[in-house]
C-alpha cells in the first residue's frame, strides 16, 4: 500500500530537481527547494511506516521545520540582496 | 530490497545535483542546491538505518548550513571568477584518484554482511555492553556518551574553535547600525511580510520545545546533543531573519553566546574531573551513584547538555558574526 | 473493521499520492513562474494533508500518531506561509506576471 505513494513522492521530487536544475529565475529554485523539502517530509513519514520503524518520525519533524527556516532565510537574504544592488535588474536571468 | 532500490534512485538524484552544482555559475543557485544536496544525503542516510546521523546531517546541512553560505554571500560577490586557464593536470589527477578509489570499492565486503571487519570486534562488545552497563535503547548515544567520551569532548572543542576562528576573523563584538534603518516598516514592505512575521513568531516556541525534546530523548530515539543545538540555534536563526538583527542581539547577547560556548565545554570537561574526584578515570561516570546504569545515564545527560549549550552559542555565534557585520555597510 | 480501515487509508494515500504527483507535473510544465507557485503551493499542502491522514489511520492510538499530528499542524501552518513569503518576495522584487491575458511564455522583469 505504501509502494504506491512512495513511488509517486519520488517521481515529484525528481520532477522538482528538474525546475531546480532547469528554472530560469532565481525564485523557480526556490519554488524547487521548497518542494523538495515537503516532499522529503513526506517521504520520510511514508517510509518510516514502510521499513516498520515509526519512531524516525522526529526525523520527518525536524526537516519540516529545517526547510521552512531555510526558505525564510534565503528570501531574507533575496530581500537584502536586492536592497544593496538595486542598480542591478531584480528577477534578472541566472 | 526496496530500500534499496529507494536509495539507488535519491543517489542518481544526487548526482545530478552535484553536475547542477559544479556547472552554475551563480553561488546563489549553489547554494540553494547544496541545500538540496544535504537534503537527499540525509534521506539516503535514514533509509539505511543511520538515523542519528540522518537527523544531524538535516539540521545542520540543509539547515545552519544554508543559512551560513548565504549570509557570507549576502557580504560578497555573487557570480564565480571566470578561470581562465585550463587545468588538465588537474583533471588527471582527479580521475586518476577516482578510477583507483573505485577499483578499491570492488574488495569491500557485502554491505550489511555479518562478517564484515566492522561487525566484528568493538561492535558486537558495544551491543552488549550497553544492555549490561548502560541499559539505554540508543547505542549511538551510548557509544557517543560513554564509552567515546573523550572523543565527543573533542568535537566539542572543534566547535568552539571553529565559533572563536569565525569571530576573530569577522570581528564583530558589537552591532554599529548605519544612520538609514532598515525600510522594514514603511508601508509596502510590512503589508507583504505580515504573514511570515506572525507565523513564524507562533512556530518559534514550538521549535525550541522541540530541539529540547530531540535533547533529553537522545538515550530512547534518535537524537542528542548536536542536533538539538542545531534545531535551537536554527530557531533563533528564524528569529533574527524575521525580526531583525538587533531584536535578536538583545534577547541573546553575544557576551551570553559565548559564555554558553564556553561553559558548555567547561561542563563537560568538569564532569569528567568529578569522576576522577571520585576515584575513577576521567569521565568515568561509574562512581557517581550507587546504582551503574544510574551513574551512566546522569552522566550522559549532563554531557549532552554541555554539548548542546556549545553548540548553540557556537552556531549563533557564527551567524551573528557574519549578519551583524552585514549591517556595517 | 480492520479492512475499512485499511480501505479508507489506502484511498487516503492513493488521492494523496495523486495530488503530489499532480503538483510536479505541474512544476515542470506550467509556463510561468506564478503559475509554477500555484501548482505547488496547492498540491503541497493538500497532498501532505491526505498522505498523513492515511498514514495516521495505520498507526492507530499511538506516539506514532501525535508525532504525525505535530508534523500535519507544522506543515499545514509553514507550507501555506512559505508560499505566500515566496510570491511576494517575487512580486517586490519586480518579476511580473504575465498581463497580455494569455499565459505568458516567460516572466518579465519590471
Amino acid at each position: 500500500m505504501y509502494y504506491a505513494v512512495s513511488l509517486a513522492i519520488l517521481a515529484t521530487m525528481a520532477l522538482a530537481l528538474a525546475r531546480a536544475v532547469r528554472g530560469p529565475t532565481l525564485y523557480d529554485r526556490v519554488l524547487a527547494v521548497n518542494m523538495l523539502g515537503t516532499k522529503t517530509v513526506l517521504l520520510l513519514a511514508v517510509s518510516a511506516f514502510l521499513l516498520g520503524r515509526p519512531d524516525f518520525l522526529d526525523l520527518a519533524l525536524a526537516y519540516a521545520l529545517i526547510n521552512f527556516i531555510g526558505v525564510l532565510a534565503v528570501l531574507e537574504f533575496f530581500r537584502n540582496r536586492q536592497r544593496k544592488l538595486s542598480a542591478k535588474q531584480p528577477g534578472e536571468q541566472q | 530490497m526496496i530500500e534499496t532500490l529507494f536509495s539507488v534512485f535519491i543517489l542518481t538524484l544526487l548526482v545530478v545535483t552535484a553536475v547542477a552544482i559544479v556547472q552554475t555559475r551563480s553561488l546563489f543557485v549553489a547554494a540553494m542546491l547544496a541545500g538540496i544536496f544535504s537534503l537527499m544525503i540525509a534521506t539516503v542516510f535514514f533509509l539505511l538505518d543511520a538515523a542519528d546521523v540522518a537527523l544531524t546531517e538535516a539540521a545542520v546541512g540543509a539547515g545552519i548550513s544554508t543559512v551560513l553560505f548565504l549570509a557570507a554571500l549576502a557580504l560578497t560577490t555573487d557570480e564565480e571568477r571566470v578561470k581562465t586557464q585550463r587545468r588538465s593536470l588537474a583533471l588527471v589527477v582527479v580521475a586518476a584518484a577516482t578510477a583507483v578509489l573505485i577499483y578499491a570499492t570492488f574488495d569491500k565486503p557485502e554491505f550489511g554482511a555479518a562478517d564484515a571487519p566492522a561487525q566484528q570486534h568493538v561492535a558486537s562488545w558495544y551491543i552488549a555492553q550497553t544492555a549490561a552497563d548502560i541499559q539505554i535503547p540508543n547505542i549511538v548515544t551510548a557509544v557517543l556518551g560513554a564509552y567515546r567520551a573523550y572523543d565527543t569532548l573533542g568535537e566539542v572543542m572543534v566547535v568552539l574553535t571553529a565559533a572563536i576562528g569565525v569571530a576573530f576573523v569577522l570581528s564583530a563584538r558589537r552591532v554599529q547600525l548605519p544612520a538609514e534603518e532598515e525600510p522594514k516598516l514603511d508601508g509596502t514592505g510590512l503589508r507583504h511580510f505580515l504573514i511570515p512575521r506572525v507565523v513564524g513568531r507562533l512556530v518559534i516556541p514550538f521549535i525550541l520545545v522541540f530541539g529540547l525534546y530531540v535533547q533529553f530523548h537522545g538515550e530512547y530515539g534518535p537524537g542528542g546533543a548536536f542536533q538539538a543545538g542545531a534545531i535551537i540555534a536554527a530557531a533563533f536563526i528564524l528569529f533574527a531573519l524575521l525580526e531583525g538583527e538587533e531584536r535578536a542581539i538583545a534577547a541573546l547577547p553575544l557576551r551570553a553566546l559565548l559564555f554558553m560556548g564556553a561553559g558548555g565545554a567547561v561542563l563537560f570537561g568538569a564532569t569528567g574531573v568529578v569522576g576522577m574526584v571520585l576515584g575513577g578515570n576521567f569521565l568515568e561516570y561509574a562512581n557517581f551513584f550507587a546504582d551503574r546504569a544510574t551513574s551512566h545515564q546522569i552522566g550522559i545527560l549532563v554531557i549532552e547538555a554541555g554539548v548542546g549549550l556549545t553548540v548553540t552559542g557556537a552556531l549563533l555565534a557564527i551567524f551573528h558574526a557574519f549578519a551583524a557585520r552585514g549591517r556595517r555597510e | 473493521m480492520q479492512l475499512i480501515v485499511d480501505g479508507v487509508s489506502w484511498v487516503l494515500l492513493t488521492a494523496g499520492g495523486a495530488f503530489v504527483l499532480i503538483g510536479g507535473i505541474g512544476v515542470v510544465r506550467m509556463p510561468s513562474f506564478y503559475t509554477r507557485m500555484h501548482a505547488m503551493s496547492l498540491t503541497d499542502t493538500m497532498g501532505a494533508v491526505l498522505v498523513l491522514f492515511g498514514i495516521m489511520l495505520q498507526a492507530g492510538f499511538t506516539l506514532a500518531a501525535l508525532k504525525l499530528v505535530a508534523i500535519l499542524l507544522f506543515l499545514l501552518f509553514t507550507g501555506p506561509t512559505a508560499a505566500n513569503a515566496l510570491a511576494s518576495s517575487a512580486l517586490l522584487s519586480g518579476l511580473r506576471p504575465g498581463t497580455d491575458g494569455k499565459i505568458a511564455a516567460t516572466d518579465k522583469p519590471a
